[in-house]
């Protein structure tokens, strides 16, 4: 099942607030100004007085084919106390921790570089643990990333995402690797590898993938981070001019880079701030100079 | 039952780097992980990878540098096979496509680190880590390696032999986290464990959720001994708020530590004159502590990390990673103020008790990377040795573990006639023998040595399926959350930066109170399917006896050595203690015991000085 075929239902009340001072709360713009307010007027010690006691409250994706009750999707909702510099996953994980042990997310670094914890929250895909929860409107709607199979709570099946990195062969082809005795590397300006850099940010999130509206409509289709981890290699002057052609050729198929309609979306989301759509289209660029088929 | 030659488990730097290293031996490899492999945490790393490339540097130099670090508690055969080796595996990593940063004649770039005589830190970006698990992972893809990724290692497959020193592992026990399936591994040659560090045993950690030293407590269990635990570092600059680490690289670029008063103090208040910022890691982050203590800490907190002076420019282009970790985790713009910093659980120099091959005490079992302890690092880590002693010596384990002939390792491990009884300190509490149930992961049942092979699998994997079902069908008791946060807290309490007997022996009645806790614990979660409340109480059990062994190495080591730092005891005594601890299971009958360290290198011996920078 995905995500996106889903009505979601009337949500049950889990733990009711009890404070009312929770309802109606201002937006985050409102409640960010507030805050710098009063930090002014108050110059020192804000912090934790100014925060204590405000309360998060989630509605999060619940989803586990095999428990009664939870076949049908749902949202629970949890009532997290915030503290200063909150993060979604921190939420989360405090919801599991305290209220509801089967709650289940991937998570590891808690640093946004292992691209665990890229969820849906409050409608864009954005990585759990680089999310302040200040910066969003409450409730803060967690659900899995759309357009992937969702195999329990926030956790989608990342196979497909996989298969499409691999699918462009993502590793370096200079068969030349160094005698033994030889400990010269291969040379490389800093200009091209300033070229490559923000390429090889990619953490394997699947935020861009989930986001893109021609992956959703076309299975096959390699991706914005595929493409973009062959961008890496194809602009890499280490390696030679035959292996660039070769990797156009895997890029400039019926389901490579000519699928993208430059939408943005991908970029949009991207928590590494990788150009992805700049990347797609310099690829697409690079393909014609080559006289590589059009599709 | 899944059968390969060689299984690796973990698949971070040293678990990649040996699985390319034993398939390239002609070994049926296989990649067992908790994690997808660019999910691991080598992937957080961020200064680099030190390696003598240079002309004018050479690799005795980055032996002796090391040494000196360990504040010599690290055996000189491991110290210069690193330093040897690091410049070949590091050139391949870049024939691998690694995009290390460049100067301006496309030659890789090299920038001083804490604790070294030459600049030979070789990186990308201040996001080393992350491009070399990537690199590595590249070239797995490429050999098509097989990986079981999401698939829980449970435990180790020994026969049970009386002494640990003459079993022998015949795989592992595994389940597959998306269908809950428990399954057997069968290694005919060797079991490679990669599983990382034991940081997730502290509450205030740059490690990653995953990092709860799973590798440690199979090995433990099954009887291999592990060196050395008390030895954990905290590094000197991560976030206040979340322990995300800022790399030493910026203090290697020319980032200045500042306490509330404004004063530089690694200079101001003498705690290291020469290399002020840049010593050691352990040096730094004791100065720290102490401005705090004395009251010159930022909101009696932490400290000042400056790097503004450096420029945009320069901050861009080499620290960049930084920029947007001090905003995303701490709300800080590292271009226009400094970065609060203080002292976070890092890294364990300690592990596994391996030679110079990976090998453990036990046959066919062998550990490399974090988990393991050859010993490299001793008593402290210099920054950037950590990623070269991935690719070193995961490689080594790797091609051992595929029957290659390295020649016989000069480090001996596991009890022998070499080594000395601790005898003299009071244990607070009888060590390890509470747990969910007082079986170790030998599996006792087996017929001996001789005992065969699949059987012993079929044995261990019946009995991991009944431990899932005891703790799924128990209705009620304790969660593991609440007992992980407690062994957290009494951890970060008195096992920290300064340490005193009295707040250890605290710590171990509070990590004895967790093991009676844990005979309770339950799995709430009804469901096979994606059972992280499963996995994670596993993984609480093994920090528990991961914690004990931390406690009970720094309870008996009483001196101050490197990151180890004792109250009663505030000097390196080397008359007595230029020795390894060593914790043994054995059966549940723990012991303690001492190695003497190797200082005698291949053409000369490191005498010990004075550690001063």
């Amino acid at each position: 099942m995905s995500t996106q075929q889903e009505q979601p239902k009337e949500p049950e009340s889990q733990e009711a607030p009890e404070d009312p001072e929770m309802r109606g709360a201002e937006s985050p713009q409102q409640e960010r100004l507030k805050e710098k307010e009063q930090g002014l007027a108050q110059a020192e010690a804000v912090d934790e007085s100014d925060v204590e006691g405000e309360t998060v409250h989630l509605k999060v994706f619940r989803y586990d084919p095999e428990v009664e009750g939870k076949q049908e999707p749902r949202f629970d909702d949890f009532y997290v106390p915030f503290e200063k510099g909150m993060t979604v996953l921190d939420a989360v994980m405090y919801a599991r921790d305290e209220f509801d042990s089967s709650l289940t997310f991937r998570h590891s670094c808690r640093q946004a570089v292992c691209g665990s914890d890229a969820f849906f929250v409050n409608g864009r895909q954005r990585l759990g643990c680089k999310t302040q929860i200040s910066e969003l409107e409450q409730p803060v709607r967690v659900e899995p990333l759309p357009h992937q199979e969702v195999v329990k709570d926030l956790v989608v099946d990342m196979d497909h995402f996989y298969d499409q990195m691999h699918a462009v062969e993502p590793y370096f082809q200079d068969e030349d690797t160094p005698a033994t005795n030889d400990l010269e590397e291969q040379r490389q300006s800093p200009e091209n590898r300033e070229k490559i850099k923000m390429s090889s940010r990619c953490i394997w999130c699947g935020a861009c993938m989930s986001s893109c509206n021609i992956a959703a409509g076309d299975n096959q289709y390699l991706g914005p981070a595929a493409i973009n981890k062959a961008y890496k290699f194809a602009m890499d002057d280490r390696e030679g001019a035959e292996i660039k052609e070769h990797r156009l050729r895997i890029l400039e198929q019926e389901h490579g880079v000519w699928r993208c309609q430059t939408q943005f979306s991908c970029t949009e989301v991207c928590p590494k701030d990788i150009p992805l759509t700049e990347h797609i289209q310099e690829l697409k660029r690079e393909a014609v100079k080559k006289n590589l088929k059009f599709w | 039952m899944y059968e390969h030659d060689v299984i690796v488990v973990g698949a971070g730097g040293a678990g990649l780097r040996a699985a390319i290293a034993a398939h390239e031996a002609g070994a049926d490899t296989a990649i067992v992980s908790k994690l997808h492999p660019v999910r691991s945490h080598t992937g957080a790393a961020e200064g680099g990878i030190n390696a003598a490339l240079q002309e004018g540097d050479d690799w005795e130099l980055h032996a002796y540098d090391t040494m000196k670090g360990s504040d010599y508690l690290a055996d000189a055969p491991a110290v210069e096979t690193l330093a040897q080796d690091a410049p070949e595996e590091t050139i391949q990593l870049e024939h691998w496509g690694m995009p290390f940063s460049r100067e301006e004649d496309g030659r890789v770039s090299q920038r001083p680190f804490g604790g070294l005589s030459y600049p030979r830190t070789t990186y990308a970006g201040a996001e080393t880590g992350h491009h070399l698990l990537h690199t590595m992972y590249e070239q797995v893809v490429k050999r098509g390696i097989q990986v079981y990724d999401e698939w829980y290692v449970m435990n180790l497959v020994t026969d049970d032999a009386a002494d640990p020193n003459d079993r022998s592992c015949h795989g592992v026990v595994a389940y597959d986290v998306q269908s809950g399936n428990v399954q057997g591994f069968k290694a005919n040659n060797g079991v490679v464990l990669a599983t990382g560090g034991p940081g997730q045993a502290f509450d205030h950690t740059t490690n990653a959720v995953s990092c709860t030293g799973d590798g440690h407590a199979m090995a433990y269990r099954a009887g291999a001994s592990l060196e050395d635990m008390e030895f954990i570092q905290f590094h000197p600059t991560s976030l206040p708020s979340t322990g995300v680490l800022i790399s030493e690289g910026v203090r290697g670029e020319g980032g200045i530590l500042y306490n509330a008063k404004g004063e530089r103090f690694m200079f101001e208040h003498g705690y290291a004159n020469n290399s002020g910022e840049l010593a050691s890691r352990d040096v730094v982050a004791r100065a720290e502590l102490t401005e705090v203590g004395e009251g010159r800490g930022v909101e009696d907190e932490y400290v000042h990390l400056d790097m503004r002076h450096l420029g945009e420019e320069r901050i861009l282009d080499r620290l960049e990673n930084i920029l947007h970790l001090a905003e995303d985790f701490e709300g800080v713009d590292g271009l226009v103020e400094p970065m609060p910093v203080k002292p976070g659980q890092h890294y364990a120099m300690g592990g596994i008790d391996v030679d110079e091959n990976g090998q453990t005490n036990i046959g066919g079992l062998y550990a490399a990377g974090e988990c393991a302890c050859v010993s490299v690092h001793g008593g402290n880590r210099l920054g950037g040795n950590a990623l070269p002693e991935l690719i070193v010596f995961g490689k080594r384990a790797g091609r051992h573990a595929a029957g290659e002939d390295l020649g016989e390792a000069r480090i001996r491990t596991g009890y022998g006639d070499d080594v000395e009884d601790e005898t003299e300190t009071e244990l607070p509490v009888r060590p390890g023998e509470a747990g969910l149930d007082t079986s170790s992961g030998v599996a006792a049942d087996g017929g001996g040595v001789a005992a065969e092979a699949d059987g012993l699998l079929e044995r261990a994997v019946e009995r991991e399926r009944a431990r899932v079902d005891r703790l799924m069908d128990k209705d009620d008791g304790v969660q593991h959350a609440q007992i992980r946060a407690k062994l957290q807290k009494a951890m970060t309490d008195y096992v920290n930066v300064f340490r005193t007997g009295d707040g250890i022996r605290k710590a171990l009645r509070v990590i004895r109170e967790c093991r009676q806790e844990y005979q309770d614990v339950y799995v709430d979660d009804p469901s096979r399917t994606f059972n992280t409340d499963l996995q994670q109480t596993y993984e609480t059990r093994n920090l528990i006896d991961v914690a004990e062994t931390i406690a009970l190495g720094a309870l008996v080591r009483n001196e101050f050595r490197g990151a180890h730092w004792r109250q009663e005891n505030q000097e390196r005594r080397d008359d007595e203690w230029l020795k390894h601890t060593l914790i043994s299971w054995d059966d549940g009958e723990p012991s303690i015991f001492y190695r003497p360290v190797i200082l005698e290198g291949q053409d000369k011996t490191y005498e010990p000085k004075e550690r001063s920078y």
